[in-house]
């Protein structure tokens, strides 16, 4: 007989591990995963053990307090590292996650939920421009994620460009890890610190903290400029760094030596489990898609939460607030069922919170910046029955984090002059190797928009599914990115994904199979023939998986 | 002059080598394969299929599948996702070498790899199909 459990959550960043410590401290049976070895997401990654790190918190703001989230979740809810997620289903009354176990053996789990937190987080947006595939040319996430995880420096020499203020710990980041940063290139306006968006926030320490460091560390902060070329022959060499106005259009250049670039022009969030699963989306500030949720953090879809950069991004603070909101929420949905089990009616039954206290308290203050733990470990199973009660206070707080993510959303757009930086033969799809001149092409066969150009030029169409490219080619199309529809979210071998959507597997969710019983569209089984699969073009050699 | 490891206070355990076409590749317990290629210097891992151009890692996440390599013959797996074990053999090559026999996986929207039998490249030196590891 499968476990069904209450609540499972899908990511171990900041949101889903404050959405599944809240609920599982109210008493739900909770289950996490994330493909990872460690918890943590991209913001709080962490040294691997091997490296017996004495103050892995130095590379991030409020690790600790995470780490005792962390720990206290460990010891309440069923946690599952290193399980990708790639399909869910919804069977009527429960959510089925199918996923893959280990980083190569790739064992084949199901796991079974009444509701589900979608706490994937996102990855980087970059913009492509001459020369962006050269080794050495690396997103900004991967310089941080070779810092944070491996304590390997991206490079000896390294450039940091794009927009927004994630440039900022980037750069400080490297600096401090002993990197040369040769400098951080800013393509919208340069703020003078007291300008700077930050501070409209009431951030003023964050901001100025890092530009101390950046100024320590001699590294200058450049605003419209950005590099617009990347050279080498087989790695990077040196950059072109252009002077730009304020359409981003290349005004005059230099040259920069440099053996690393890392780049950011904002993220992308990871919509793949809502988007299989129906869920409703939107259009962000920053032209990302993102699902659509209330105040409390609720999908289009029953029981579906979703929480942190997948509802819009907004950084690590907010995603632990729309976590612990999504996590209340799960209680009050699922928990009146739950207190029917054995040992459930406890939810309901006992006075005052204590479990209030694995989180920081919910005002607006330097908590915002550094999430602290004021008090001890909550003592064990011991629910708090607050959880399931609206908190205006952590509602206020959301509000006011979200709004600063908007102000800042909008003062880092990115904007269109950013085409002008590409040649006839700039690729704009790395993994098709599909250049402009391509896409230009088939826009001039009649392709008006970016699916029509995916379909007769092939970029989004390789390894990576649109997801470095689909931005690029939806703002060269003339649109807003679409929502990408992927009914596999995780690359599986042929084997694993035969095994999983056989026979077997519906016999073991007979509610799949029940006509009429789901409350919502319920999706096809997983097949490696996508609904938007395009037909080959003609014109390019036949490859045997083309079937 | 400072770098990573002062930074954190890390005392790292005895790391082990892995073997990166034949070459020794120093790495600490828990490193990925990616992170220890590019910490010793080696930027560019295959080259691209149809412009041959060099790739290695470039989101570093997982998602942009540019990092591709053969670990102990299984193919395709991210190097920046797979942790690094005592006695890897790690094989590079092009995008069509590293074990796939045409079937890259990029059928359409999905993005499932090659079956771990349908192998028959170069770099499954250590034979078979079977998922391999101390």
């Amino acid at each position: 007989m499968t476990r069904i459990h209450d609540l499972a959550v899908v990511g171990a960043g900041p949101a889903g591990v404050a959405g599944a410590l809240t609920a599982a401290l109210a008493g739900l049976d909770v289950v996490l995963l994330d493909g990872a070895a460690r918890p943590g997401g991209q913001y709080f990654r962490r040294p691997a053990e091997g490296f017996r790190a004495a103050r892995p918190g130095a590379l991030h703001h409020g690790l600790d307090g995470f780490t005792r989230r962390w720990d206290l979740l460990t010891e309440r809810a069923e946690v599952l590292l290193r399980h990708r997620v790639w399909a869910v289903e919804h069977t009527g009354e429960t959510v089925v996650l199918r996923c893959l176990e280990g980083d190569r053996e790739e064992r084949p789990r199901t796991v079974t939920a009444r509701g589900l937190l979608i706490a994937t987080g996102a990855y980087d947006r970059p913009l492509p421009f001459p020369g962006w595939d050269l080794p050495g040319v690396l997103t900004a996430g991967a310089a941080q994620a070779l810092l944070k995880g491996d304590l390997v420096l991206a490079g000896r020499e390294i450039v940091v460009a794009g927009t927004g203020p994630f440039l900022l710990p980037v750069a400080a980041g490297l600096a401090d890890a002993g990197g040369r940063v040769v400098g951080v290139y800013e393509a919208n306006g340069r703020f003078g610190l007291a300008a700077h968006p930050m501070l409209v926030a009431g951030r003023a320490g964050e901001a100025l903290g890092y530009g101390a460091r950046l100024a320590r560390h001699r590294i200058p902060y450049r605003g419209r400029r950005a590099v617009v070329a990347a050279h080498g022959d087989t790695a990077l060499t040196h950059v072109t760094v252009a002077t730009l106005d304020a359409a981003w259009r290349p005004v005059s250049t230099t040259t920069v030596a440099c053996d690393t670039l890392a780049c950011s022009y904002g993220f992308v969030p990871q919509l793949d489990l809502p988007v299989q699963l129906g869920c409703a989306t939107r259009r962000d500030h920053d032209g990302s898609a993102v699902v659509t949720v209330d105040a409390s953090m609720r999908t289009s879809v029953p029981g579906v939460y979703a929480a942190g950069e997948s509802t819009g991004v907004g950084g690590a603070v907010l995603a632990e607030v729309e976590g612990r909101l999504a996590g209340r929420s799960a209680v009050t949905d699922l928990g009146r069922s739950a207190a029917s089990g054995p040992g459930r009616s406890a939810v309901v039954g006992l006075g005052r919170s204590t479990g209030r206290a694995a989180f920081p308290p919910a005002s607006i203050g330097p908590a915002d910046l550094v999430p602290v733990d004021p008090s001890g470990p909550v003592p064990p199973d011991r629910p708090d029955p607050a959880a399931g009660r609206p908190d205006p206070a952590l509602t206020r707080r959301r509000d006011r984090l979200a709004a600063f993510a908007r102000a800042l959303q909008e003062a880092y757009p990115v904007r269109p002059g950013w085409q002008d930086w590409l040649r006839d033969d700039t690729l704009v799809c790395r993994c098709e190797e599909v250049p402009l001149s391509a896409v230009r092409e088939a826009q001039a066969m009649g392709a008006a928009d970016a699916r029509s150009v995916k379909l007769l030029a092939r970029p989004g169409m390789g390894w990576c599914q649109g997801r470095m490219c689909g931005y690029a080619v939806a703002c060269l199309a003339g649109e807003d990115p679409a929502p990408a529809r992927r009914p596999i979210a995780q690359p599986i071998r042929l084997g694993a994904l035969a095994s999983q959507t056989g026979p077997e597997t519906a016999q073991a969710d007979p509610e799949a199979a029940r006509p009429g019983a789901e409350p919502f569209p319920t999706e096809p089984p997983v097949s490696p023939a996508g609904p938007d699969r395009p037909e080959p073009p003609r014109d390019r050699p036949h490859r045997k998986d083309e079937r | 002059m400072r770098g990573p490891y002062d930074l954190v206070r890390a005392r790292p355990e005895p790391g082990f080598e892995i073997s990166v076409d034949g070459v020794g590749v120093p790495v600490i317990p828990g490193q990925t394969i990616g992170a220890a290629m590019h910490g010793a210097g080696i930027r560019s891992w295959r080259t691209t299929r149809f412009g041959g151009r060099p790739r290695g890692l470039f989101c570093g996440i997982g998602v942009c599948f540019d990092c591709l390599v053969t670990v102990n013959g299984v193919p395709s797996l991210r190097a920046c996702l797979t942790e690094a074990r005592p006695e890897d053999r790690v094989t590079t090559g092009a995008a069509g070498d590293t074990g796939d026999t045409g079937d890259t996986g990029d059928s359409g929207d999905t993005a499932e790899i090659g079956d771990p039998g349908d192998l028959g490249d170069d770099g499954g030196s250590d034979g078979g199909g079977a998922v391999s590891g101390p």
